[in-house]
């Protein structure tokens, strides 16, 4: 016979009880510290970028804007031009906005969806004022030869859904024509895909130099006795908490066409004074600034890293018989992995994003995504395409930030 | 690094290079902050060096940009010291409150989801800032917050907190819980604890992770840009008006200034990174 034989604790629960309502307790404790901090991030942060994503898909504008005319048309088949009903709700619709002089947000998103809407519209906008009671069709087809067309109504109709992925499309130079077909824009207006190959091929360089730059700094630092190495990790530290736009002007001092470098490259006679190369406002300003600006990034994970790795395995492996050369490729550099892929997933999600420092010595050669989604915003004011840009760039950045807490621990980010 | 004399000549000429390329990236690396300093004691409107500076004429160098900036006619340098200091005071304050409560939940073992929780409090720091500026304008102007101190305030601890979790978190790794325990056994309340014994153990963590946070404000342009009205302009925002139009002497001076600020706060945080190993005992 085997009882068992049930322990109690001294407020007389068993204890098995007892200690469950004490993790409990202590979970909800832990919870509540964390709480604040995650609901506060949770609506100031994720809710925003959620409602910025639907932003990237709402498409309720034109439904908005001509809601009986939608209803009419959802009757309306789609082959021969519409009835008398469909045209007396589309002036009932665009009666009032044209009064009110609202009608401007119109033009602009129909005639993304087929051009020549734009000048149609405003030609109607004017001479909708003046229209009699009855007899629509014909009104409106005397106004503009567009109400005549199968093809303007059918992209109208086209519109009437709620959600649209159009503005993705637009973001890969893509559209959708007459047919729902998704096909390539006209060549000469891609320019999407140009620049997210550039920033794609700016981030990737940009790791790669960081990485060469950095690698032989950060195991000085890592095997030099304290007193230099604190020194020197000065140098690396100082830029690092000094301002982004100190760095960068400190940048455009030096790549200017009459800066330090030019001067330099003049004096030592590789290019005559007149013919002094543009180095700032394009590619290279990008490049060189963002390396210098990254590095203490690459330079940090690095240095952890190397700083756990005993000398002594180095000297094992040269007493076996191995060159410094081959006991480096075989013994230091597969341990120093952790650190090389820590820096490159780092610097590469930092600079995919970057904005400011392209912004103002890259030019237009030398400008990246977040620059175009920086004009939608502020210039062109299509936010709902700035979203979708964003959108894109997010789901890229949180790849990468997903691989870097699989492969490095996001705990594991080291500042300073 | 001295070498041995028995070092073979070909291992004595790559170890050569190899403190010669070290020497050039660090060159590569802090040279590009010094070579303002010269230029911003400029006495002509030039920001390239004139032949009297390099001849190091006294007449050639002057203070003209900071007496610019700091008395100069319809400068704008005195509003945004003003609202940046503002601005980056509360979003610390902000920022190391929330964030070092939270650290102590997410270091605590008996937190559930710990990972998950960590990487959405850490996302403000990796999301690209033209995406949490575009969200954050987004929110701020729905909720009637553009435009407002509040509101830059408000987005500067959302950017600032992450900092603040990782270096409090980082320090909470090598702690000692039983002394927690021994202040409990003791009779005191937690509150009470964490005030006399966890807090002033932590200290050089929430204070180096309160730098973060202020430097982060100080210098955040981007979220700034799409929020500030006139009125709640900051110095990184003059900056950037500044570059985008004409590089002057007086940014030059600014950025002087600024360099300075950075390499007191860059001390001051390596000072305490040294004290909380030496206190935590993790040798280096």
């Amino acid at each position: 016979m085997s009882t068992k034989k049930i322990i109690y604790s001294t407020d007389g629960l068993p204890l098995e009880v007892s200690l469950r309502k004490a993790e409990r307790k202590n979970k909800l404790k832990a919870a509540l510290l964390v709480g604040p901090l995650f609901v506060f991030i949770l609506i100031t942060y994720l809710f925003p970028i959620a409602d910025m994503l639907f932003r990237s898909v709402d498409d309720r504008m034109i439904t908005k804007l001509l809601p009986k005319t939608f209803i009419e048309l959802e009757k309306w088949d789609g082959k021969a031009l519409p009835e008398e009903n469909v045209y007396e709700a589309l002036y009932r619709d665009f009666y009032p906005l044209a009064i009110a002089k609202e009608s401007g947000k119109l033009f602009q998103r129909l005639n993304y969806e087929k051009s020549g809407f734009s000048s149609g519209l405003k030609r109607t906008n004017r001479k909708i004022k003046n229209f009699e009671e009855g007899n629509f069709k014909e009104q409106f087809i005397e106004a503009h030869k567009i109400w005549n067309n199968v093809e303007y109504w059918v992209a109208l109709k086209n519109t009437a859904p709620n959600f649209s992925y159009a503005k993705y499309l637009k973001g890969l130079d893509l559209k959708l024509n007459q047919d729902r077909e998704i096909i390539r824009i006209e060549e000469d207006r891609r320019i999407h895909i140009i620049l997210w190959l550039r920033t794609i091929k700016v981030a990737f360089w940009v790791t790669i130099f960081c990485f060469i730059l950095s690698y032989p700094i950060a195991h000085l630092l890592a095997t030099l006795p304290m007193k230099y190495s604190n020194l020197l990790m000065i140098c690396v530290l100082l830029p690092f908490w000094t301002s982004l736009l100190v760095r960068t002007s400190s940048w455009m001092v030096l790549l200017q066409q009459q800066g330090p470098i030019n001067d330099f490259i003049v004096m030592i006679g590789l290019v005559s004074d007149d013919s002094r190369p543009e180095l700032m406002y394009n590619v290279v300003g990008t490049f060189v600034a963002m390396t210098q600006i990254l590095l203490p990034f690459m330079v940090l994970p690095l240095y952890s890293v190397m700083k756990t790795i005993s000398p002594s395995l180095m000297r094992a492996g040269k007493s076996l018989g191995g060159t410094p050369f081959v006991a480096f490729r075989k013994i230091y550099f597969p341990l120093t992995i952790p650190g090389i892929g820590a820096g490159s997933l780092l610097v590469f999600i930092l600079a995919i994003g970057y904005y400011i420092t392209p912004a103002l010595v890259g030019g237009a050669s030398g400008s990246l995504i977040s620059n175009t989604i920086a004009y939608h915003m502020k210039s062109s004011l299509d936010w709902a395409f700035a979203s979708a840009l964003g959108a894109m760039l997010l789901t890229g950045v949180m790849v990468i930030y997903w691989l870097y807490n699989k492969i490095v621990g996001i705990d594991n980010i080291k500042l300073g | 690094m001295a070498l041995p004399n028995y070092t073979p000549i070909h291992y004595r000429i790559w170890h050569y290079t190899y403190l010669t390329i070290c020497t050039l990236v660090f060159f590569f690396l802090i040279a590009p902050l010094f070579v303002i300093f010269p230029l911003s004691f400029n006495a002509e409107q030039y920001i390239h060096f004139s032949a009297g500076m390099i001849a190091l004429d006294p007449e050639a160098f002057s203070l003209r940009w900071y007496e610019d900036m700091i008395w100069g006619t319809k400068n704008p340098w005195g509003l945004a010291t003003k609202n940046s200091i503002i601005i980056a005071f509360f979003a610390t304050i902000g920022s190391t409150i929330l964030g070092t409560v939270a650290a102590l939940g997410l270091s605590s073992r008996h937190m559930p989801y710990k990972g998950l929780f960590m990487a959405v409090l850490i996302s403000p720091m990796i999301v690209p800032l033209i995406i949490s500026g575009t969200a954050i304008f987004f929110f701020m102007a729905k909720v009637g917050l553009a435009s407002t101190h509040t509101g830059i305030v408000l987005s500067h601890i959302i950017l600032g907190t992450p900092f603040v979790v990782i270096t409090v978190t980082a320090t909470l790794t090598g702690f000692d819980h039983s002394v927690t325990r021994a202040a409990a056994s003791l009779g005191s309340n937690p509150v009470n604890t964490f005030m006399k014994v966890t807090l002033p153990l932590i200290l050089p963590g929430v204070i180096s992770g309160a730098l973060f946070a202020f430097v982060t404000s100080f210098d955040e342009v981007v979220v700034v840009m799409f929020l500030a009205g006139l009125e709640q302009t900051t110095i990184p925002i003059q900056m950037w008006v500044g570059l985008r139009e004409q590089l002057s002497p007086t940014i030059l001076a600014v950025a002087t200034c600024l360099i300075i600020m950075s390499t007191l706060i860059l001390v001051t945080a390596e000072l305490l990174r040294r004290r909380s190993e030496r206190l935590r005992g993790i040798n280096r």
